[in-house]
This record gives C-alpha cells, sequence and structure tokens, in this order.
C-alpha cells in the first residue's frame, strides 16, 4: 500500500475512534437536562458541549482528510508532495487532540486574560481550542493544500475533480484563520465567526465532501468521469449561488442591517437545491446499477449521505431559514435538530461511507458484505433521526412557549424548558442517543472485525497487486 | 450541445462563485460600517452611561433598545477611553469562562442557559436585587457572577466559575452595552409578557 493511503488508514481509524469519543460526550450532554446535577462541580455541561462539537470538527476534518490521501495516488499516479511533512503532523495533530481534551477536561477554564485564550481555551463555539493548538490545525491545514496543490503541479496533470479541490484549498486554509483574532464588538465578532462557520463549515467542507463523494461513486460504480465531474460543477455553482449570500440567515439578529432578512431569507430559502440535485443523482445511480455493488456498506451510506444531507440541511433547514419563523426558533433546540440531521446526512455518512472504500482495498476483500454494517447502519440512522424528532418536538414547543407567548426572559426561558413536551423531547433524545451509542459500538467493531474476525461476511482474498 | 461539456459547467461555478463573492464582500464593507461603536446599528460602548431600555416600535413594526437620559453603572459615569477597557475585560471574562458553551448571545451558542442578549433589561433582576441584598441591579448581577452557585435559581444552577469582582464589573458593562444593540427584533416581546401571570 503506498505511504498516502496508509497515511490514510490512519487519519480515517483517528476520525472513527474520535467519533466514539464526540458520541460519549453528546450523551453526556443530553444527561444534563434530565438530571442538572450530573457530575455539577465536577465537569460542567459546558465542558461536555465543548468536547462534543469540537471532537465532531476534528473527526469530520481527519475523516475528510484520510478520504483525500485515500484518492490522491489514483488521481494523480504518484505519492503526494511532501508526505513526509503529513505523516509527521498526522501524529502531532493527534497529540494536540489529546492534550486539548485534557485541557477541556481538567482545566476547563481561566482568568479573563489573553493568556487563557492562548493556552486554555478561546470561548467560541466550534472553536474553543486554544490559540496554540488553533496554531497546530492552520499548520496542518496547509501542508494538507500543499500535499493537494503540490500533488498537482508534481505529476503535471490535474482532473476536473482535483482542479476543484485544489482551489478549494485556499479558502479552506484562510477562513479558518478567523479562528483566532479577540473582537470585543459582539456584533463584529459574530460577523467574522459565522464566515468561519457557515462559509468554512458549510461551504467549503460541502465542496471538499463533494469532490470525495465524486471519487467514491467512480470507485463504488463506475460512474464516467465526464457526468461525475459535470455534476461537481453544478454542485458548486449551486452550493456557492446560493450558500455564499445563504450566509445571511445568519446575519438577521446579531445586529446587522436589516436588508440581510431579505438576502439571506431569500438565497437560504434556494440552499436545498443542489442537495436535492445530489438526491436525485443518488437514485439515479443507483437505479442504473440496480443497487449492485461489491460494496454494500459503502454504497448504502453513499445514498445515506445524499438522503441525510437533503433532509437534514435542506428540509430541516429550510423549516427555519424564512426570518419570520427564525425569529422564534433561532438559538432553541429546533436549531440543534437542524444541526444534527445537517452534520450527519452532510458529512459524517460520506466519512464513513470512505472508510468501507478503504477498508475494502486494504483488507483485500472481494465483496463487503454481513449483518454487521446492517445493525450499525440501522442503530445509527434510527437513533439519529430518533433524537433529531425528539430535539424537534422540543424545539418546537421551546419557540412557541418561551419565544412567541414569554418573551425569552429567564421567567419565560425556565417555563419553556420545564414544559412536558419540551421534558419529553429531551428524555427521547437520551434513549434514542443511546441507541446511536449502540450503532457506534456496532459500527466500531464491524469495522474493526470485518474481514478478520466477522464470521459472517463473504470474504475472498483478492489477488496481490 | 454546451451542455454535454463539462467545461460549460465549469465555467458556469466560476462565474457564479465569483459573483456572488463580490456582491458579499460589497455588503460586509457595509455591514461593518453598520455594526461599529457608534454605527447606525450599534452604539458607543459609553452607551453604559445611559439608560437603556426595549420597545415596540410601531413605525417598524418591531422591538428595538431605547436609548434615554444619563443612569451610570454604579452611579459613576466612564469617559470613552474607561467603557473601552471595560468592553475588552467582558469580552475576555465571557471568552474565557466560554460563556456561549451553556449560554447563546444573538441567539448564537449553546442553549442550556437563557439567552444574554438584552439580559440586563431582564424583569428577574428586581427580585434578584433584594435576593442578593444589593441596592441596584448592577450590584445584584455582580454578586450573582461572583458566587452564582449560592443563588440557584432553579433546577440547573450556574456554575462558580472564580469571577473576580473586577471581572464581574466588566461582564457587567458588557451585558449592559450589548442590550443597546439593534438586532433587528430579537428576543420578540422581550420584557413585555410575565409568564406567572
Amino acid at each position: 500500500m503506498s505511504r498516502s493511503k496508509s497515511l490514510a488508514v490512519k487519519y480515517l481509524t483517528a476520525a472513527v475512534l474520535l467519533f466514539g469519543v464526540m458520541t460519549l460526550a453528546g450523551l453526556m450532554s443530553a444527561i444534563y437536562y434530565i438530571n442538572p446535577d450530573f457530575l455539577f462541580g465536577l465537569v460542567h455541561f459546558s465542558v461536555a458541549k465543548m468536547l462534543h462539537i469540537d471532537t465532531m470538527i476534528i473527526w469530520l476534518l481527519m475523516g475528510f482528510m484520510g478520504a483525500v490521501y485515500w484518492f490522491l495516488p489514483q488521481e494523480f499516479g504518484c505519492e503526494p508532495a511532501g508526505i513526509w511533512a503529513a505523516e509527521i503532523l498526522f501524529w502531532v495533530f493527534v497529540a494536540a487532540v489529546l492534550v486539548v481534551a485534557g485541557i477541556f477536561l481538567f482545566v476547563q477554564w481561566g482568568p479573563g486574560t489573553e493568556m487563557t485564550l492562548w493556552l486554555v481555551q478561546q470561548g467560541r463555539k466550534y472553536v474553543e481550542a486554544p490559540r496554540w493548538a488553533a496554531i497546530g490545525v492552520a499548520l496542518v491545514m496547509l501542508v494538507f493544500a500543499w500535499n493537494v496543490v503540490g500533488t498537482a503541479l508534481k505529476s503535471r496533470r490535474i482532473t476536473g475533480v482535483m482542479a476543484v479541490m485544489s482551489v478549494n484549498m485556499v479558502p479552506l486554509v484562510l477562513l479558518y484563520l478567523i479562528a483566532f483574532p479577540k473582537i470585543d464588538n459582539m456584533a463584529v465578532d459574530l460577523y467574522w465567526w459565522w464566515w468561519l462557520v457557515h462559509l468554512w463549515v458549510e461551504a467549503t467542507w460541502e465542496i471538499l465532501i463533494g469532490c470525495i463523494m465524486a471519487l467514491a461513486m467512480m470507485k463504488l460504480l463506475g460512474t464516467s468521469r465526464t457526468i461525475v465531474e459535470g455534476w461537481l460543477y453544478v454542485e458548486v455553482s449551486l452550493v456557492l449561488g446560493t450558500g455564499i449570500l445563504g450566509l445571511g440567515h445568519h446575519y438577521f439578529w446579531i445586529g446587522t442591517p436589516d436588508y440581510w432578512l431579505g438576502i439571506g431569507g431569500f438565497f437560504s430559502a434556494l440552499e436545498p437545491l443542489p442537495l436535492l440535485g445530489m438526491v436525485v443523482h443518488a437514485v439515479y445511480d443507483a437505479g442504473v446499477h440496480r443497487m449492485k455493488t461489491s460494496n454494500r456498506p459503502a454504497f448504502y451510506w453513499t445514498l445515506a449521505e445524499a438522503f441525510g444531507n437533503f433532509l437534514g440541511g435542506g428540509v430541516f433547514g429550510f423549516m427555519i431559514t424564512l426570518p419570520q419563523l427564525n425569529l422564534f426558533a433561532h438559538g432553541t433546540q429546533w436549531t440543534v435538530s437542524h444541526g444534527h440531521f445537517a452534520f450527519w446526512g452532510a458529512y459524517a455518512c460520506g466519512v464513513l461511507s470512505v472508510c468501507y472504500i478503504a477498508l475494502q482495498e486494504q483488507r483485500r476483500l472481494v465483496t463487503v458484505d454481513g449483518p454487521g454494517w446492517v445493525w450499525a447502519f440501522v442503530l445509527l440512522n434510527g437513533g439519529l433521526i430518533g433524537m433529531v424528532g425528539s430535539l424537534l418536538v422540543a424545539g418546537m414547543a421551546q419557540a412557541f412557549f418561551e419565544r412567541a407567548i414569554g418573551g425569552s426572559t429567564l421567567e419565560a426561558f425556565i417555563a419553556g424548558q420545564e414544559n412536558p413536551w419540551f421534558a419529553l423531547g429531551m428524555y427521547s433524545r437520551f434513549g434514542f442517543g443511546l441507541m446511536f451509542a449502540a450503532g457506534y459500538l456496532t459500527l466500531a467493531w464491524n469495522l474493526f472485525a470485518l474481514g478478520r474476525r466477522e464470521a459472517a461476511v463473504v470474504v475472498q482474498p483478492m489477488p496481490a497487486e | 450541445m454546451p451542455f454535454d461539456d463539462p467545461a460549460f459547467w465549469r465555467a458556469g461555478a466560476i462565474s457564479t462563485t465569483a459573483v456572488m463573492a463580490i456582491v458579499l464582500a460589497m455588503l460586509t464593507i457595509d455591514s461593518l460600517e453598520a455594526i461599529a461603536p457608534g454605527g447606525s446599528h450599534v452604539p458607543p460602548y459609553t452607551v453604559i452611561n445611559r439608560h437603556i431600555d426595549y420597545a415596540h416600535n410601531v413605525k417598524l413594526g418591531r422591538d428595538m433598545p431605547v436609548i434615554g437620559k444619563d443612569e451610570p453603572l454604579f452611579g459613576k459615569a466612564v469617559d470613552a477611553p474607561e467603557a473601552g477597557t471595560l468592553i475588552e475585560r467582558g469580552k475576555l471574562v465571557i471568552q474565557s469562562r466560554a460563556c456561549m458553551d451553556c449560554h447563546t448571545f444573538m441567539g448564537n451558542g449553546a442553549y442550556y442557559g437563557p439567552d444574554l442578549t438584552k439580559a440586563w433589561l431582564d424583569p428577574a433582576w428586581e427580585a434578584w436585587t433584594a435576593i442578593t441584598g444589593a441596592d441596584s441591579r448592577e450590584e445584584a448581577m455582580v454578586r450573582f457572577l461572583m458566587a452564582p452557585d449560592q443563588y440557584a435559581t432553579w433546577q440547573r444552577r450556574m456554575p462558580n466559575l472564580g469571577i473576580s469582582r473586577d471581572e464581574a464589573v466588566a461582564t457587567v458593562a458588557y451585558l449592559k452595552w450589548l442590550a443597546s444593540i439593534d438586532t433587528n427584533g430579537f428576543p420578540i416581546h422581550f420584557g413585555r409578557i410575565k409568564v406567572s401571570e
């Protein structure tokens, strides 16, 4: 196996392990809502929350990087430029993640000085990691970009998919730099923070996963490059054509001028279009190939990606994106419902698909199938949909009783949180969270054992290359 | 047919992205001007010397802040550099204690605690002034922030985050300034409805 693919396996393994940490921290976050005394004085809700969302960002990022390192040699026909630097940085990245997790758990906060932002945490959602660690992530991103762009230059050939990915590396690196500054003015701070969260996570990541899924479709179904690249350009046009100004739906209430109500509402309402296109294309491809593939888990996770992205990002996002409704739904569990579904559908399913693609080649399996992945698929998706539905019920109750009727004061907040529908949603979310966690354990076991220990899988050794 | 050629769609992707990016850049320039302290939507930091209220504007059809007569924090007016220092310190406290990972500001953050956009104006402080034995709203907020675990609000308690008096004063100044920002009517109805009634 090439050095790039070995590195890919390391990144994908680290991603799956961090996925477990994210799941555990998510379960902890859910417990606080039904038992507020849980670990009080030791580990507060904010710590569990930080671990939950930051590990989500990192495991997905590692998953993307693993996927790209996996496909790079086949796209360029050579090892990536600067692979040695990427190999070293992988271990630096892992060590930094472990140290930051330790700081979050055992230090938790510091005095109100710049030193705390450098050494402990920055207190900005999604990018809480202290600046020293953020510099490390920026360095990893820079080397990742070098690996992609440098390899294209070295090999003197470029495919359409890799051209899109190479150009996408520029905003991927630049937008992350917003993770650093401390801006006193909350309105300005949130303005730029949303560039990081929306344009980095929801635009450059969307393009990156689009490229990864294009490569996966060629690998899984043998779809022609011309068709895949044509669709990729259409997706880029739609994602960025609607998403760049769709950013405006985050600017409704942060102090920015009211023209964002119209601009953000209009363009974000169009954002489901590229996601719908993805579903149409996935269904078309699945039909053409009569659902036949040598790697069923990878194929089904690809389908889950298309449907999850459309439903979670598109439909659930559209529900709350118009300002007339967002005024009530913004900052409630309704948003959390959308967030869980969108991240799962848009990114997590895609990364899991690539895990199975890599696993098939790494373990030289002619076919990948068996009951293990089916259990994992059902438990994870069932648990996720259950959580999303529970949060939706809780969020709607909160939007109505706290926001619309109560007026969002402390008294209204408490009334909303104590509402029986809200409480039911929280208990239900925890129950489905347990189901999701069981799915994770099944997935982890399946990924570990497939082709090695799982007896039910049909395994036929491939001839060595 | 040009539609069969990926180059056609590539040109579309490049031009669409370029146009949208240019429009976003233009809107960003205008928005940053509006949200700078003293801009059309964000008052200068010295607004902490004034009375701040939140009322429904019939003409605009939405709630918005109302800046009133002089009402300095702790009865002592501050000049622009002093106000700037307080705001800078307050923001550092908010970030160093990860307030955003339990609360929301302008609806952004985590949802375990209440939204703090208009926390300065919350009617609950009337009761909390008596509970904390303070003689003003700002003093009640300071006492609460310094020892939140001693003043249980309901089942969910805020942990003691080791906030010093200076840090608490700066945080209160920050929350007062925050309440003065025109957030296009978010949160709606704030303080005009009492759930208990």
